[in-house]
């Protein structure tokens, strides 16, 4: 399985993303903001930082970038998608998911490990989580607040569209119904704003993100008849 | 020599006649050396280069004398002092790359985008080097919490400091952060970097090659930061609020930028010669690159990108616009270096030449409009061997019973209120608004005894952390600055790591004043003697002067960053204890010492008498036992002994580790004297119960005062003195009021 690593300008966390891929054994390249061919990719990782200096607004100007054409033609192929952080802020900006990131409620950044309840076991990017479980998984942003109206919600909790809460009462930004992370309603998109790359080994706090990583790979043999055991 | 003036612009005759040079910190007696050197009269612009190269912040006029204290070379140092950081070897073809350096004066008028300007100048540092930076740190001090000027300082400052750090994706590893009433108004803002680079990459600011073309790169020169270096080098006064237009803007995006496409740049190998636009911008970096080759520059100022109109050469040249660097290749490999940079949507534009006539020449609208000797720039700035004075308080303070203060019986009281104390207090509240986890690799976060950042592709780690206690050095500098560096290398030790090599950032007032001066030279002489007994060399620093005001000046700070190697991830230790059962061991001697501690700060709101004394001999041998130990595997926590004694590095263990511990203190002190006594050399260990006879016997053979004084227990710190109760809490109640006092005082 081959998965991309975007890279913006500004873009930081993608050799995290890059690592990641690599901890699990599996083909990785970045590819370049310019960039108009994803055809190579079984899966794409849009990356956190700070992609164009934040300006504007979180996201804002990546969504006009060459290669976020290929990322929308990847996701109505089926493809997996995976936005995390700033990545999440680009993929709501480009109209891939649901909803908008605003500023902490807090008004600062905030950077510690965060408890994720896995309120969606049965997607793509979750199959090695069981429903319910609650994983360890850091967050560092500033605008991770995630906002949608009623009627969005409404539907995101209709078509089991989110896939992470903030556990308990430990939602770091305000964040509406404590959500976390999302996807589209096909499933193969999904935006989170904790970062599962940087939770593959104890060393570094928590191991709870590689199962991420697993469950894309096993969603990807399923899809091509050749499902391994998490 | 071209007149070439805008109308605002004194002649050279003006500047003589009406002694403008003053106002750029110029004496009469430097200005007669100047003249001298140029064998005539300065025009505008270089009176205002030559007042930049030759401000303390840029040569280092008054601290010359004091810096040729330092010990600067050792076994594994690859470069010293001179470059834009110094570089120590840590095996396998790589080396650590670390420089700390002040933003203080900038900060303390415009504390944002300050403190963001002193992390994006220090980067530079780096990745000018070659280097892939790593990680951050910092070293802060701000006046009492309580005073809403302070706090406003405070929050802005740590703002700068994760604006720029978060946004750049660099780590904020480590830092520290005290608060006491000498830093207000003269704040402290220290930024550290670290860097990882190969032997073979390492570069240097020369400019190589005459005929080659030299570049310029990163955002176009603004009219901000004139003067900065000028403003570090004098005093705080009302005017600074005035001065503000001499704080430069932070843009830490371009910063991502500029460095993505210099260390690519520096990979493709086509590089002579690079260094970074920090301080005296333009000036510094041409003079200095020029001087380090021995050859000379020509500077073409129409093609220095500009993002203002009309600006002088005296405006582009002292400019300290952020981000930006000045790079040297040889002619063919000029369209390989453009094309690099327009990847990355950098500006890179062809400015000027390298000469062989050891002249910094520059050229505006078809004149010559400046013209001046290299070598007089740089290294031809008078030295001054200030007049030093040990101050009349000292002798007399000697005397001063520190220990003679009412016992305290209330323990557990006490305990809190040192705990709450904001120098003592948990720092999540700073460290949280830092991304100290991107790049994945800090192994020890934020608020151990010092971070561990671990090395790709290896299994070894940098252990890394500031390190001053201010009042020490305040009470007695050559003690105090003995202990800031033995302090450095005992949390080093107690993160598992070997001990390397330092950076220094000299924070003091005013040098014109003799007891300052004492300051300074007692310090670095007690600096250097520690330096030289626990193997650190310093490989590089910073010195920042004039830090006082109105209310005179602050506590002398002269802040260590030390690096330390792990040698193995498996020794990385930290301060929590770990498990139910684990036996509790004091290793050092405990004496009745409370000069500038932390106690009697909150008992007293001063600091007086001397400092806890040290034994740099007895320090070298217990940093090398239980670093041993480390490594033996004997050790399960370890924690330094620092501000508030025994009592706060036992509860600091025992919240780090979510866990009590049951502890007997046997000992001829009074119990507060025990429990809270600042004694230096001294480190609380944990370890499994099935070893601790063999490590308490590794202390013993070393001769080591050791003592097992409790146990990992329960969810409660209980402390008993002789069998007498002492104190006696709850950890979540310790922690809470840990934890909770610094965002209470900023709500």
């Amino acid at each position: 399985m081959k998965f991309a690593v975007l890279v913006f300008p500004g873009s930081n966390c993608d050799i995290d993303c890059f690592k990641a891929v690599e901890a699990i054994g599996e083909q990785v390249e970045y590819v370049w903001h310019t960039t108009t061919d994803l055809s190579g990719f079984d899966a794409i990782l849009v990356p956190g930082g700070f992609s164009y200096g934040d300006y504007l607004r979180c996201g804002a100007i990546s969504r006009f970038a060459p290669v976020m054409n290929e990322v929308k033609k990847a996701a109505d192929e089926g493809k997996f998608v995976l936005g995390i952080c700033n990545g999440f802020q680009i993929l709501t900006e480009a109209g891939l998911l649901p909803g908008a990131l605003i500023r902490n409620n807090g008004l600062k950044f905030r950077c510690h490990q965060t408890p994720l309840e896995v309120v969606n076991s049965a997607t793509a990017f979750t199959n090695q989580y069981s429903q319910g479980e609650v994983i360890s998984i850091p967050i560092a942003h500033g605008e991770g607040n995630y906002y949608c109206d009623d009627e969005t919600l409404a539907k995101l909790q209709a078509n089991n569209q989110i896939v992470f809460r903030y556990a308990g009462d430990t939602n770091p930004n305000g964040s509406v119904y404590n959500i976390a992370g999302v996807s589209n309603e096909r499933g193969n998109v999904v935006g989170m704003m904790p970062h599962p790359e940087r939770a593959m080994d104890q060393l570094f706090g928590s191991e709870d993100g590689k199962r991420m990583f697993t469950s894309i790979l096993n969603a990807w043999r399923e899809q091509h008849g050749a499902a391994v055991n998490g | 020599m071209a007149q070439q003036l805008t109308a605002k612009e004194p002649t050279a005759e003006q500047i003589a006649d009406q002694r403008i040079y003053t106002q750029f910190g110029v004496t009469d007696y430097e200005f007669e050396l100047i003249c001298g050197f140029l064998g005539r009269k300065p025009n505008y612009t270089e009176i205002g280069v030559f007042s930049v190269m030759w401000s303390e912040h840029c040569s280092y006029k008054n601290s010359k004398p004091i810096l040729k204290k330092f010990p600067i070379t050792g076994p594994r140092v690859l470069m010293g002092p001179g470059e834009g950081a110094g570089i120590v070897d840590i095996g396998d073809n790589q080396a650590v790359v670390f420089k700390i350096e002040s933003h203080n004066h900038p900060s303390a008028v415009e504390p944002y985008q300050g403190a963001a300007t002193g992390v994006g100048g220090i980067i530079r540092d780096i990745f000018s080097m070659g280097a892939r930076p790593v990680a951050l740190l910092n070293s802060l001090r701000f006046g009492r919490l309580e005073n809403d000027r302070v706090k406003y300082l405070f929050e802005n400052v740590v703002s700068g400091i994760a604006g720029y750090g978060n946004c750049i994706g660099i780590p904020t590893v480590a830092g520290e952060v005290m608060f006491d009433e000498s830093y207000e108004g003269n704040p402290l803002v220290n930024a550290m970097c670290v860097g990882l680079i190969d032997h073979d990459k390492i570069q240097r600011g020369v400019a190589k090659g005459v005929g080659n073309p030299v570049f310029y790169v990163g955002p176009a020169t603004g009219r901000d930061g004139i003067h900065g270096a000028t403003f570090a080098s004098v005093e705080l006064s009302e005017e600074s609020e005035e001065k503000r237009t001499a704080v430069q803007v932070g843009d830490p995006f371009m910063e991502k930028l500029v460095m993505e496409a210099t260390l690519e740049l520096i990979d493709s190998g086509i590089v002579l010669g690079i260094q970074d636009m920090g301080a005296a911008g333009l000036t510094c970096s041409s003079a200095e690159m020029a001087s380090k080759a021995g050859n000379g520059l020509e500077l073409y100022l129409d093609e220095v990108p500009q993002r203002e109109t009309d600006m002088t050469p005296y405006e582009m040249m002292l400019s300290e616009s952020q981000e930006r660097m000045l790079f040297v290749v040889e002619p063919q490999h000029e369209a390989q270096a453009k094309e690099i940079f327009d990847r990355w949507g950098i500006i890179c534009a062809k400015v000027g030449k390298v000469t062989d006539d050891g002249r910094l020449r520059l050229f505006h609208k078809g004149e010559e409009v400046a013209d001046m000797p290299v070598k007089a720039l740089v290294d031809e700035c008078p030295v001054y061997e200030k007049p030093s004075q040990e101050p009349a308080s000292f002798a007399a303070s000697a005397s001063i019973d520190t220990a003679d203060f009412t016992e305290i019986n209330d323990l557990t009281g006490a305990l809190e209120k040192v705990l709450a104390s904001p120098t003592v207090a948990s720092k999540e509240w700073v460290y949280s608004q830092y991304d100290y986890m991107v790049r994945t690799s800090t192994a020890v976060q934020p608020g151990s005894d010092a971070a561990v950042v671990t090395i790709d592709g290896t299994r070894k780690g940098l252990a890394m952390t500031t390190d001053c206690n201010g009042r020490y050095v305040f009470l007695d500098p050559e003690v105090g600055g003995k202990i800031a560096v033995a302090e450095a290398a005992r949390n080093i030790v107690c993160s598992g790591a070997e001990p390397l090599a330092i950076t220094d950032n000299l924070n003091f007032g005013s040098p014109e004043k003799p007891e300052v001066f004492w300051q300074l030279e007692k310090s670095a002489d007690g600096m250097s003697e520690a330096c030289r007994v626990l193997d650190t060399p310093v490989i590089g620093g910073n010195v920042s002067l004039y830090n006082e005001n109105a209310k005179g000046a602050i506590y002398p700070t002269p802040v260590i960053g030390m690096v330390g190697l792990v040698h193995d991830t498996d020794h990385i230790t930290t301060q929590g204890f770990k498990k139910e059962g684990d036996v509790i061991i004091l290793v050092g001697e405990t004496k009745a010492e409370f000069g500038g501690s932390e106690l009697q700060y909150v008992l007293t709101g001063e600091a007086k008498g001397r400092p806890p004394v040290i034994d740099l001999a007895t320090e070298k041998t217990l940093l090398n036992t239980v670093l041993g130990a480390i490594q033996q595997g004997l050790v399960a926590s370890a924690h330094d002994l620092s501000e508030g004694g025994l009592a706060v590095a036992l509860a600091e263990s025992c919240i780090s580790g979510r866990i009590g511990a049951e502890v007997n203190v046997a000992t001829e002190l009074r119990a507060d004297h025990a429990l809270f006594s600042e004694s230096q050399s001294r480190i609380l260990l944990s370890a499994k119960p099935e070893q601790a006879a063999a490590l308490q016997s590794l202390l013993n053979e070393q001769g080591l005062a050791n003592a097992a004084i409790g146990t990992v227990k329960g969810g409660s710190l209980t402390i008993n003195i002789n069998g007498k109760s002492g104190v006696a809490a709850p950890v979540q109640q310790l922690e809470k009021v840990w934890k909770d006092a610094i965002p209470c005082l900023m709500k």
